[in-house]
């Protein structure tokens, strides 16, 4: 009986790992591979001999002197970082509104600002390509950072209202009738408290303006090309290691993005009020 | 009275200010994001390309009993039409759209306008005739009336494999033209192995990070939550190095022996390729929702059972599986939803045989340009995952819907 069990749980705990080894392989084979001194994609003898020769730094030569590169992260920066503050603020006040049990039609709302989160990215970025381009929006950067804050907006409204649910209204009274007006309210007692969560769905917006690449495929031009977009364009047409170079990166980025997270998560749980 | 404003006015006071709270971003999603949806399904029902370009032929045919061959003046009027649509470089497109409807009017149409510029005089009907036999056939001039229409649900017929006859009647797509009904079963099939596989592979993870003791759980949630953040292209490259043909895990199996280096198996650009990646894409999406079920579920409750003689796989049957329910549903309702649109890892691994609906959408967005049938098959597609959303609010609430 207790052997038997004991089989069980070697077999669960031996899957267990296997799953997390198919979880997390898949990154971490990248990182060793970008440094690669041969245009290869997988491990020449030299690197699994650990020998200095096989590695080099050329594919991240290739990326700072490769204009096509430095111009992406560029206008990745620029149409994430506006479609973030854009999101982030609608997002914020329309989180306080449903957040109060005075809204009506609450449901229906919700559903419909968290619809472009689940919205195959496909159908999102047809109909925003005929949209736009009806509008002479389409090929520019005012029309990429109306999209892709619309798609970063359920981001937002989910994070700020999760941590408004935990938010004691007391405060906002108590406030209210020391004779505080409702913008001082919001300003130095909700928002300090709100604070991770809006820093939190912004840095989910950011995230998915920054990994976005159908919208940018059917409405992007020449001039707003992103790091994804070139990515993309790497990965079907000619895949060079530089794709595992500018791999890299991202994932060093996507490991400070859900550090930052997980800290403020641990930091709003943390203080009194959340609780 | 006096009492009865006050209520009044404290309840519309709060109502009022939340609703202004939220109407900024209402409006915002509307314009940005409800309003290219339906643009994409007024294009999928609303063509005005051939209606514009041959008005008065149109006009005329109306009256055409369609039996035989319409009267010289309906010629006449399609031979000047025509011309004119040549000279104002619409004739491409008209010719297009009848030869989606009829095929092989294409060549007819651009062809016979060229010819016509040499015609002088009628009649019409003999000089048409002569120049293309098609003129003489009924099947055409059927096809421009359909063609015509503003409005027509043939992309919708179109995209379930069926088509409208000249008879008004409504049949199948002849065998070697029937895919898209393929594609969408397909599609669902796939949808649904691949939440299999994240609820076989998702569950017990869950498991093991709920019931772990704090320290060991946050560091595990990291090691499920890092691909979670990361680039999807990021992690689909990353299936290209490990799975290609030349890629770590072909060479792995050479240098073990398993495999000759004439036997490397092919798991990338194919089915296989879409179903590895697209699971472990989605896995995260599972994993989540469970593991907040279970992290509520007292341990206790297991020992309970087995100190009551219940076997290990009775009490996780029996107690511990009925309370995991609800995330299993969530997990596997989100993971089934961003499934069936899944465009990017099919795109990029699928090769030939592991595309999806989403990939046919683009295909006619991007390649045969017949925005019309990629607006219906959007549409077919939106449909079926509006239905899924509101079943996940009905079931789990889309309130309770939480991010890592």
């Amino acid at each position: 009986m207790i052997s038997t069990q004991r089989i069980g749980r070697g077999a669960y705990l031996a899957s267990c790992t296997l799953i997390f080894a198919f979880l997390i392989a898949p990154i971490l084979v990248i990182v060793p591979l970008s440094f690669n001194a041969e245009p290869y994609f997988t491990f020449t003898e030299g690197m699994l001999r650990l020998d200095a020769e096989a590695y080099s730094l050329r594919w991240y030569r290739q990326i700072i002197e490769n204009e096509l590169w430095t111009r992406g992260l560029i206008n990745s920066l620029i149409i994430g970082i506006a479609s973030t503050a854009l999101a982030t603020a609608l997002g914020t006040l329309a989180a306080l509104g449903l957040s109060s049990p005075a809204m009506p039609g609450r449901r229906f709302a919700m559903a419909l600002l968290i619809s472009p989160m689940v919205t195959p990215v496909i159908i999102s970025a047809a109909g925003m390509f005929f949209f736009y381009s009806s509008l002479s929006l389409a090929q520019t950067h005012i029309g990429l950072i109306l999209s892709h804050a619309a798609l970063g907006t359920p981001f937002v409204v989910i994070t700020v209202t999760a941590t408004l649910s935990a938010f004691d209204t007391n405060l906002t009274r108590a406030a209210a009738s020391l004779g505080a007006s409702p913008l001082l309210t919001f300003r130095r007692v909700q928002l300090p408290i709100i604070a991770p969560g809006v820093i939190s769905g912004a840095l989910f917006a950011f995230a998915t303006s920054f990994d976005e690449v159908v919208v940018v495929l059917f409405m992007g031009g020449i001039e707003q090309r992103t790091i994804p977009r070139q990515m993309w364009a790497g990965i079907r047409e000619q895949i060079s290691p530089t794709i595992l170079a500018v791999a890299t990166f991202l994932i060093a980025f996507a490991v400070l993005l859900l550090l930052t997270v997980e800290w403020l998560r641990r930091r709003s749980v943390a203080s009194p009020q959340a609780d | 009275m006096q009492s009865n404003t006050n209520i009044k006015t404290n309840t519309l006071r709060p109502r009022l200010r939340a609703t202004g709270l939220v109407l900024p971003l209402l409006a915002f999603i509307a314009v940005t994001f409800i309003a290219p949806l339906a643009t994409m399904l007024v294009h999928s029902v609303y063509d005005p390309t051939v209606a514009d370009a041959l008005p008065e032929t149109l006009k005329l045919l109306k009256e055409w009993d369609g039996n035989s061959t319409p009267d010289e003046v309906v010629y006449a009027t399609a031979a000047r039409e025509l011309l004119k649509a040549r000279q104002d470089r619409s004739l491409g497109r008209v010719a297009t759209r009848v030869n989606r409807v009829h095929s092989g009017l294409r060549s007819v149409f651009t062809r016979s306008a060229r010819e016509l510029q040499d015609v002088r005089e009628g009649p019409w009907r003999d000089a048409m005739i002569g120049l293309n036999t098609a003129w003489g056939d009924v099947q055409t001039w059927h096809a421009i009336r359909s063609a015509g229409a503003h409005f027509t649900a043939r992309h919708y017929l179109n995209a379930l494999d069926l088509q409208p006859l000249s008879d008004g009647s409504i049949d199948r797509q002849p065998p070697e033209r029937r895919i898209y009904l393929a594609l969408l079963w397909r599609t669902f099939i796939v949808s649904l192995s691949i939440t299999a596989l994240c609820l076989l592979l998702g569950y017990p993870i869950a498991h093991l990070i709920a019931h772990s003791p704090p320290r060991i759980a946050n560091l595990l949630l990291i090691l499920v939550l890092v691909p979670f953040w990361t680039s999807l292209l990021v992690r689909t490259t990353s299936w290209i190095v490990l799975l290609q043909t030349q890629g770590v895990i072909n060479d792995l199996l050479v240098t073990l022996g398993l495999i000759g280096d004439d036997g490397r198996l092919a798991m990338i650009y194919n089915m296989t390729g879409t179903l590895v990646a697209m699971t472990h894409v989605l896995l995260p999406f599972m994993i989540l929702p469970l593991y907040s079920i279970m992290r509520a579920i007292p341990p206790g409750q297991m020992s309970a059972a087995a100190s009551l003689g219940a076997s290990s796989f009775q009490s996780f049957w029996r107690v511990y599986w009925p309370q995991t329910l609800p995330g299993v549903g969530a997990g596997s309702l989100l993971v089934f939803i961003l499934a069936i649109g899944y465009y990017i890892t099919p795109a990029l691994v699928g090769g030939s045989t592991g595309q999806l609906i989403s990939n046919m959408i683009a295909y006619h967005m991007q390649t045969s340009l017949n925005w019309s049938l990629a607006g219906a098959l959007g549409g077919i597609l939106l449909v079926c995952v509006i239905a899924l959303y509101l079943l996940y609010d009905r079931i789990v609430g889309i309130d309770r819907m939480k991010l890592g």
